[in-house]
């Protein structure tokens, strides 16, 4: 189909039906409302959907718990506050092992915060979020054809692994319009849940729960919640990367802050300076191995996000000490310019001596 | 000779880990009974939540999930819309239903959802050790309320049911005890009913039944069966609070 010209957080909409998203349950909150109002035209009516404005994100997140128990595919979205408060329902849908899609178009934090964008949310969904041992799946887009393309991948990555997933987007990707082609029509079939609850027709009744006074069933439940995770981590890393072959120094950012880094790695380029991306799609699972793979030529990494430095812990760890880590933020919901980010690139290359190292004339 | 009661069918086989008095096991019952009688455990979900009730998918031979605290009106929710075919209930305590579930239950109730709560007010958190529920009488020592309930400091006991039959979205909402047997009949009407308006597509519908939690409240199954009649009934009377039946229109 023919490219068209929409707002990201519609983009996420459009792409979420054609994905076969049945069920979207949201609660107002800017910079998203785009979407939630977008699924009040557009899903609300269609047969076999249901769309309601829910009292609370709470209530939001536990009816998108109750839809995916039924079978249904289901999404809900809210920004950083909204999120905190999703975090309950989150556990819960991640000890059930139920999918279900939620999107955070975040901004500025801690507290209600600003509303403009801002990666400060990075721990809160990499690292579960909620209370309890577990991770949801995490994807970064960067783009309004990004959006698109993960929204449906994320839908898929939820009933295959039957997981929460997390799209981590911001207020710049939520509002700005671009040009997108939707690639895929809503699907004919969706996958049959073999969990689902509607009733014991024809089979024994079934159980979801997360409760139990027996230790030893939690901690089996975590152990099969660990090796779904070691299923995802070898599976479904994903990431991307931009003039690495003969960097001397990567860049690593995530999200709209790559959109950003691009247009100062080709500044940098320009004026001669051999600088590479590393943009991880995948937040958790998090490129690991390919970061260190880029160690073997490359020693210098700047960490650029918007935020005080968190996705950096993570490049820290994938380094382990094979290269040096620099970052540079701006949190709040302040958005650097790439011309910005090319003066940190370049204060760097030159301090490191990286022009002249790898000719031999390095100290 | 006549057989004139044997164990409902979908009670799976096992003991109740409830306490002797406790009113769950009786709710449990009735609950049982009710589907099997109306045939509905083939397109039936139920849905709990945290309390003492938490287990009672161990008992109920049904879907059953179990919903976080207080959020059971709204797991139910999401259900009923992705699977309007299915009929959903909800089971849930005082300290779920009135205290952190309030939004959800107001908000589920007003929107009119196709989804019928049994709602079980023993006056106090049982699981937890017995501390005060918004239900707690007045002068009713718990202990987070060791001298009594005070309505300058706690306010006062909450009448769900009658909060809830002002919204329009409320068909049915009716109030019960399990101290009697002929009040245990009553109750197993009152689901009964609550289950039909759902089936009928009328509304939300609430059945609120008084339970004895006698370990709690420090007294003995019999004593505690008396006090719901003695004290707590002056509350929370009996009765039928709201019926639009006859008024609401169907899907």
């Amino acid at each position: 189909m023919a490219k068209v010209l929409m707002d990201g957080n519609s983009v996420i909409g459009e792409a979420a039906i054609r994905a076969g998203c049945q069920c979207y349950f949201g609660y107002p909150i800017t910079p998203q409302n785009e979407l939630t109002e977008y699924m009040a035209t557009h899903l609300a009516r269609r047969k076999g959907c249901a769309f309601i404005q829910a009292e609370s994100e709470i209530a939001a997140i536990n009816m998108v718990f109750g839809a995916s128990l039924a079978g249904a595919r289901v999404m809900t979205s809210s920004s950083s506050p909204g999120m905190s408060l999703k975090q309950e329902g989150i556990s819960y849908l991640a000890s059930c092992e139920l999918p279900a899609v939620i999107v955070n178009m975040s901004r500025g934090g801690p507290g209600l915060g600003s509303i403009s964008a801002s990666q400060s949310d990075y721990f809160q969904a990499t690292r579960g979020g909620g209370h309890g041992d577990y991770r949801t799946i995490v994807l970064a887009p960067s783009s309004g054809q990004e959006l698109a393309d993960i929204t449906h991948r994320a839908f898929d990555l939820a009933d295959t692994y039957r997981i929460p997933v997390v799209i981590l987007g911001d207020g710049v990707l939520g509002q700005m319009m671009e040009p997108v082609e939707f690639k895929h029509e809503a699907p004919e079939e969706l996958p049959v849940r073999t969990n689902a609850l509607r009733g014991a027709k024809g089979r024994p009744s079934r159980i979801v729960k997360t409760c139990t006074s027996n230790p030893s069933e939690m901690e089996e439940l975590n152990w099969s919640l660990y090796r779904r995770y070691q299923l995802v981590r070898e599976e479904e890393i994903t990431y991307e990367t931009f003039l690495v072959e003969d960097a001397e120094l990567i860049v690593v950012a995530f999200g709209i802050a790559a959109r950003i880094a691009r247009g100062a790695i080709k500044n940098a380029r320009a004026n001669g300076l051999k600088v590479g991306l590393l943009q991880p799609i995948t937040l958790w699972p998090f490129p690991s191995g390919k970061v260190e793979e880029l160690a073997n030529r490359t020693k210098c990494f700047l960490v650029f996000e918007l935020n005080m430095g968190q996705m950096v812990e993570d490049v820290q760890l994938a380094l382990n000490g094979k290269g040096e880590v620099f970052f540079y933020g701006r949190p709040g919901g302040v958005i650097s310019t790439p011309s910005e980010v090319f003066r940190v690139i370049s204060r760097h290359y030159y301090q490191r001596g990286l022009k002249q190292e790898r000719n031999g004339q390095g100290i | 000779m006549d057989k004139v009661y044997s164990r409902p069918r979908l009670l799976k086989k096992t003991h109740f880990h409830y306490c002797a008095g406790c009113g769950h096991s009786i709710i449990h019952r009735l609950v049982a009974e009710v589907i099997d009688e109306m045939n509905l455990q083939d397109r039936i979900v139920g849905i709990n939540s945290a309390g003492c009730s938490v287990f009672a998918y161990n008992y109920l031979d049904i879907d059953m999930a179990e919903s976080a605290h207080g959020r059971g009106l709204a797991v139910a929710t999401g259900l009923k819309r992705a699977s309007p075919e299915t009929i959903v209930f909800t089971y849930q305590g005082d300290g779920d239903l009135a205290a952190i579930g309030t939004a959800e239950t107001i908000h589920a109730a007003n929107r009119g959802e196709r989804i019928t709560a049994i709602f079980i007010n023993n006056a106090v958190y049982g699981m937890t050790g017995g501390q005060m529920a918004p239900t707690t009488l007045l002068a009713q020592q718990t202990t987070t309320t060791p001298y009594g309930r005070d309505a300058r400091l706690e306010g006062y006991p909450i009448r769900v049911s009658e909060m809830l039959a002002l919204l329009k979205g409320v068909v049915y909402v009716e109030r019960t005890s399990v101290d009697s047997p002929a009040n245990i009949r009553k109750t197993k009407k009152a689901i009964r009913k609550a289950l039909q308006v759902q089936l009928d597509g009328l509304g939300f519908s609430m059945v609120e039944i008084l339970a004895a939690c006698p370990i709690n409240w420090k007294m003995d199954p019999l004593e505690s069966w008396q006090w719901i009649g003695k004290e707590m009934t002056k509350e929370f009377p009996l009765g039928v609070i709201k019926d639009i039946t006859g008024q609401a229109d169907a899907d």
